[in-house]
């Protein structure tokens, strides 16, 4: 089995354990990531505020290198990034002159051939394999979150239930894991703010790491590097907002699961967190 | 300014769902191009082959015939007989030549108003991009001085 | 000879705004046939039909074309006025220069040109008119009304009053519809059982009534005037002459974890139940799905209790037939369940309810007896949260109407709340407030005046649980967006009104038109709001949009105001636009084979078969022969003819012939 691969910026970067852990996962489970050439920053946040086309051209010119390269599908780890893709996609599908206009701009054909598909669709795609390899089952409480971009707008990403999703449930529970029922699974986390507005993000981030240790979670999961950033990178800000001392640890999804597969620690990753996130997965049943 | 190519469009329509509608669009004032004409009928159940191939022989560029959805006809069932005629008669009549693309065949209910000027503005379109049709009007007056 | 008269209406600038009415008028008179061509104002004004009846005797006219609005809109007008003339009604035709041409296109010459070519369009039909004579038809007179709410109540009682026979149909085993569910209406906090209890007790009683509870339409034949309906009177497992309605059954019944429908499902009932205590007939039903006995063939408490042996396991359904006239859709509405709003829970919170589940809690005859109590653990609720255009009003989650009720109930719910809590806090949270009838406002304004209710204008845009609340989340716009959060002990959406379930079936059994939320279709919007497409049946209620009861009622009474009149003769007279088969002299007969493929094409089976014989009676020939009055003249038997025997008087194969030549 082989699927595109789009890191992008932030997995090489801060976010680099949800890079290392999603390739030791895909390797455990037989899925080849094949990366797509030259490609380029798809133009987060930033672009879509400045400059329309810009917005464009820049997610256009990776899935037109994709398809060149022969891929049908691009997985892209970053939720931010999925988002983004989707976006451009989405809009490029229902406008021949823009698609003309931004094949001009990239000097790339731009056909809208490539699906865009996230870290979720695809991990549920290979539940057997996954469920397989689960030889170490965590036998935790967590509380999946799923941020916002996954899941909205509706129309654009057409995944899940945008108020209450759960494919990251479900995977948890292939993990042998137990994900709790709890409030703020699609709240979001104060996103970019945590550089310009920290005090915002402190506040917003503060309250979902609160209600996810109000509803007994023993870690948090994510599949956003963002989120997973303002979890943890900014615990210290919102621990002291909420005057509390929250420390449970922030896990990427892949790292999870990797850890349910009976993976090292080190290999997914988990060592660069600042919360700290080197727990040993319980026995399976057994309180943490 | 260049003389543009203005199509002649003849609409078969039923009385109760489509002319309804069409009158819909009219007291709603939404606009279309004139080009069409509408010609009253009581049901497209009454439609025969010889009223569209005149309607070509007498000029027609494009032809639409319209009337009410499946299910929802006045007289129950004479929609499901226009539309199984429909199939019929395409079958002939890409046999005898005629372009069966010049015909569009719709269901415009009677609270449809803005489709029933989305379908006529796209068919006189599209008539007005394929140009005039002269060849059935040729063939039917073969032989005739 | 043709001697067409053309009469081009101006319709003030409705159409001359648009249209050179001269020019189509002049264009008129150069076609060969029209020997009398004049433009007017107002063509449907009394001036303007003098000037055609004066037209007709003064030049003999053969046929008049009115070019001017929609026939229909007109037809019937002009029709009168050129018979008065002296002249047959059939020889009339409308050119459409306004909804087809002046109201949809721009100024011009191509319009211009466009109303000529439809003026002449008519005037070869009318050429070819044939002088016609309306069919007269019998006319039954007993009324058919499908719903027994409060509009199918009124209707029937009206139509009854009027002296005419009513039967009327309920699928639910009692009549009351969602108004039996109201525990006080506004504007004037009536108990609503009070005021429709002895509506739905005279109905009951009335001699011209016929009640059919627990029955549903399963099918409709015929046109207006004669119908033909058949009625599926669904079992209730029970004689119901021997029934005295005591009850004992119903306490019996050991399978009482069947959620209760009256009850919104906040109670439970019985297998063998009465929908609630004053239910017409007050009579029990056997919920087949859920009876133990039905289901595992164990049991039949009921039947052992029954003290005059009432109980019948073995009974079917029955289809009773009737032949109606006319007949009054009643159907009513359903409201939007609360598992349609993922950002309030997908309806997995049992304090977030809808409005009919609120009414249930306020209602005396309800599961706490009017007690505020809220469903998840029975507490008292402390603060209460009203969500107003749940639903509406909603382009991309919900539907894009207003729902009309929702601002007058959910300004009663808070002040129900109120009266019963009065230490309680209640708000509403709404976009707007549509009070518009009369008392209405004044009602509102009681609500936030006199018992202290805060109303917060903004949506909600997010509700969750927590430690036993409702976190709702709103904004108020009135101060700058401002983010609002309320932890509520139970909440209340106004939810979206809805057409009835089954709408759409029945509308399509019924040859009637729905919009695309399944809400019955009026005949005209503003003048026809009782009428529907297909003659003979009417509208009441709130099947044809959201509607409140003052409302409805009026409405239901219209309704029957049309039946009457329709039933004030004992014939009706019915278009003449009917198809016909040939007859020609012997030795041909008629051009029709006698294939009868019209026969099968025909949805009334109006086609009959007539037998040519010779003077020793042999048969001759066998012809298809129409009967006139089961002809609706769709013309699907015209197109099916191969050999042309069978032709439409008024849309005859020469009228569409000569339309299409002019063009």
């Amino acid at each position: 089995m082989r699927i595109g691969y789009y890191p992008g910026c932030s997995l090489l970067g801060s976010s680099r354990e949800f890079d290392e852990s999603t390739r030791a996962v895909a390797e455990a489970i037989g899925l080849e990531l094949v990366t797509v050439p030259d490609w380029n920053c798809c133009g987060a946040s930033s672009a879509h505020v400045l400059d329309h086309q810009l917005s464009l051209a820049l997610p256009a010119r990776i899935l037109a290198l994709a398809e060149a390269a022969g891929l049908t599908e691009l997985l892209a780890p970053c939720a931010a990034c999925y988002n983004r893709l989707c976006s451009a996609r989405t809009e490029l599908e229902a406008d021949p002159a823009a698609r003309e206009a931004i094949s001009r701009i990239i000097e790339l054909p731009y056909q809208g051939r490539v699906k865009v598909v996230n870290i979720l669709e695809v991990l549920d795609r290979c539940q057997d394999r996954l469920k397989a390899k689960a030889t170490a089952p965590l036998g935790r409480k967590v509380a999946c979150y799923y941020g916002c971009l996954l899941v909205r707008p509706p129309r654009v990403v057409a995944f899940d239930r945008p108020e209450d999703p759960m494919s990251m449930d479900r995977l948890m529970v292939l993990a042998g894991a137990e994900p709790l029922a709890w409030n703020h699974k699609t709240e979001c986390c104060g996103a970019a703010f945590s550089v310009t507005r920290t005090d915002l993000v402190a506040r917003m981030s503060g309250r979902i790491v609160a209600g996810a240790a109000k509803a007994g979670a023993e870690a948090i999961v994510v599949a956003c590097p963002m989120c997973h950033s303002n979890l943890d990178m900014r615990r210290p800000e919102c621990n002291a907002l909420l005057q509390a001392d929250h420390q449970l640890p922030v896990l990427f999804i892949t790292q999870a699961l990797g850890l349910a597969m009976g993976l090292d620690p080190v290999r997914l990753g988990l060592q660069r967190h600042m919360v700290p996130a080197l727990l040993q997965p319980a026995a399976a049943g057994a309180k943490a | 300014m260049t003389d543009t190519f203005e199509p002649k469009i003849t609409a078969f329509v039923c009385n109760w769902c489509t002319y309804a509608g069409a009158d819909l669009t009219g007291t709603s004032r939404i606009k279309y191009p004139s080009n069409v004409r509408v010609l009253r009928l009581p049901c497209t159940g009454r439609i025969d082959f010889m009223l569209l191939a005149k309607a070509f022989a007498r000029g027609s560029d494009g032809i639409i015939i319209s009337g009410c959805h499946p299910n929802d006809c006045h007289y129950t069932s004479g929609n499901y007989h226009a539309r199984r005629r429909w199939m019929v008669y395409r079958n002939l009549m890409d046999f005898m030549g005629i372009d069966t693309s010049r015909i569009t065949f719709s269901w415009v209910s009677a609270a449809e108003g803005a489709k029933w000027a989305e379908l006529v503005n796209e068919v006189t379109e599209g008539i007005r991009a394929m140009g005039p049709y002269t060849e059935y009007q040729e063939l039917a007056h073969a032989g005739v001085e | 000879m043709s001697r067409i008269g053309v009469f081009t209406c101006h319709c003030g600038e409705n159409i001359n705004g648009t249209v050179d009415c001269g020019k189509v008028a002049e264009s008129a008179r150069g076609v060969p046939g029209v020997v009398h061509s004049v433009d007017y104002k107002y063509m449907c004004s009394d001036p303007g039909q003098s000037l055609i009846k004066e037209a007709i005797r003064e030049h003999r006219l053969t046929g008049v074309v009115v070019a001017a609005c929609s026939p229909r809109m007109h037809e019937p007008t002009f029709r009168n006025a050129v018979a008065e003339a002296g002249l047959n009604p059939y020889l009339c035709e409308m050119a459409n220069l306004r909804e087809h041409c002046s109201w949809v296109h721009e100024k011009g010459e191509a319009t211009t040109a466009k109303a000529a070519d439809l003026v002449r369009v008519m005037v070869e039909k009318v050429k070819h008119d044939q002088p016609l004579q309306p069919i007269r038809v019998p006319v039954t007179k007993r009324a058919l009304v499908l719903g027994g709410g409060i509009a199918g109540i009124q209707a029937a009682l009206d139509i009854a009053n009027a002296g005419h026979k009513v039967v009327l149909v309920e699928k639910s085993p009692s009549i009351g519809g969602h108004m039996s569910q109201l525990s006080e209406t506004f504007p004037t906090l009536d108990c609503s059982q009070c005021i429709l209890t002895p509506r739905m007790v005279e109905a009951a009683r009335h001699p011209n009534i016929t009640l059919y509870t627990y029955a549903e339409l399963e099918k409709l034949e015929g046109f207006i005037g004669n119908f033909k309906a058949t009625i599926r009177r669904k079992a209730r497992s029970l004689d119901e002459k021997l029934c005295t309605g005591c009850g004992l059954c119903t306490t019996k019944c050991p399978n009482k974890k069947i959620k209760d429908e009256f009850n919104e499902g906040l109670a439970t009932r019985g297998a063998i139940y009465v929908p609630f205590p004053q239910a017409v007939p007050n009579k029990p039903v056997i919920d087949k799905l859920n009876c133990t006995y039905y289901k595992t063939g164990k049991c039949k408490l009921c039947e052992k209790v029954c003290p005059t042996g009432a109980i019948r396991f073995d009974q079917e359904d029955e289809l009773v037939t009737l032949d109606v006239g006319a007949i009054v859709l009643a159907t009513g509405f359903k409201l939007m369940k609360t598992d349609q709003f993922p950002e309030y829970g997908y309806g997995k919170y049992k304090d977030v309810v809808d409005g009919m589940q609120f009414e249930r809690l306020a209602s005396a005859s309800g599961p706490t007896a009017g007690a505020m109590k809220r469903p998840s653990d029975g507490k008292a609720p402390e603060t209460v949260v009203f969500v107003a255009c749940s639903g509406s009003r909603d382009r991309s989650k919900g539907v894009p109407y207003c729902s009309k009720v929702c601002c007058m109930y959910t300004a009663k719910h808070a002040m129900l709340y109120k009266h019963k809590m009065h230490h309680g806090k209640a708000y509403v949270f709404y976009m707007d407030i549509r009070s518009s009838g009369k008392d209405y406002d004044e009602f509102v304004r009681r609500a936030i005046e006199e018992d202290d209710v805060s109303y917060i204008r903004g949506r909600v845009s997010r509700i969750y649980e927590e430690d036993g609340q409702l976190i709702v989340q709103g904004a108020d716009t009135l101060q700058n967006g401002r983010p609002v959060e309320i932890k509520a002990d139970l909440v209340v959406l106004a939810t979206a009104v809805q057409a009835q379930d089954g709408s759409e079936a029945l509308a399509q059994k019924l040859h009637v038109s729905y919009d695309p939320y399944h809400f019955f279709a009026e005949a005209h919007p503003k003048l026809k709001p009782v009428e529907t497409n297909t003659a003979g049946i009417f509208l009441a209620g709130a099947c044809q949009a959201p509607r409140d009861i003052p409302e409805t009622v009026a409405q239901a009474s219209g309704a029957a105001a049309k039946v009457a009149g329709l039933f004030s003769r004992d014939e009706l007279t019915r278009e003449p636009v009917v198809a016909v088969v040939n007859r020609l002299p012997a030795p041909t007969f008629s051009y029709c084979v006698g294939c009868f493929l019209c026969q099968s094409a025909c949805p009334y089976q109006a086609i009959e078969q007539e037998q040519i014989k010779a003077r020793d009676g042999s048969v001759i020939r066998t012809l298809a022969k129409v009967n006139a009055g089961l002809c609706q003249g769709c013309g699907t038997c015209v197109a099916t003819c191969r050999t042309k025997a069978i032709d439409i008087q008024g849309f005859s194969n020469e009228q569409i012939f000569a339309e299409i030549m002019t063009l």
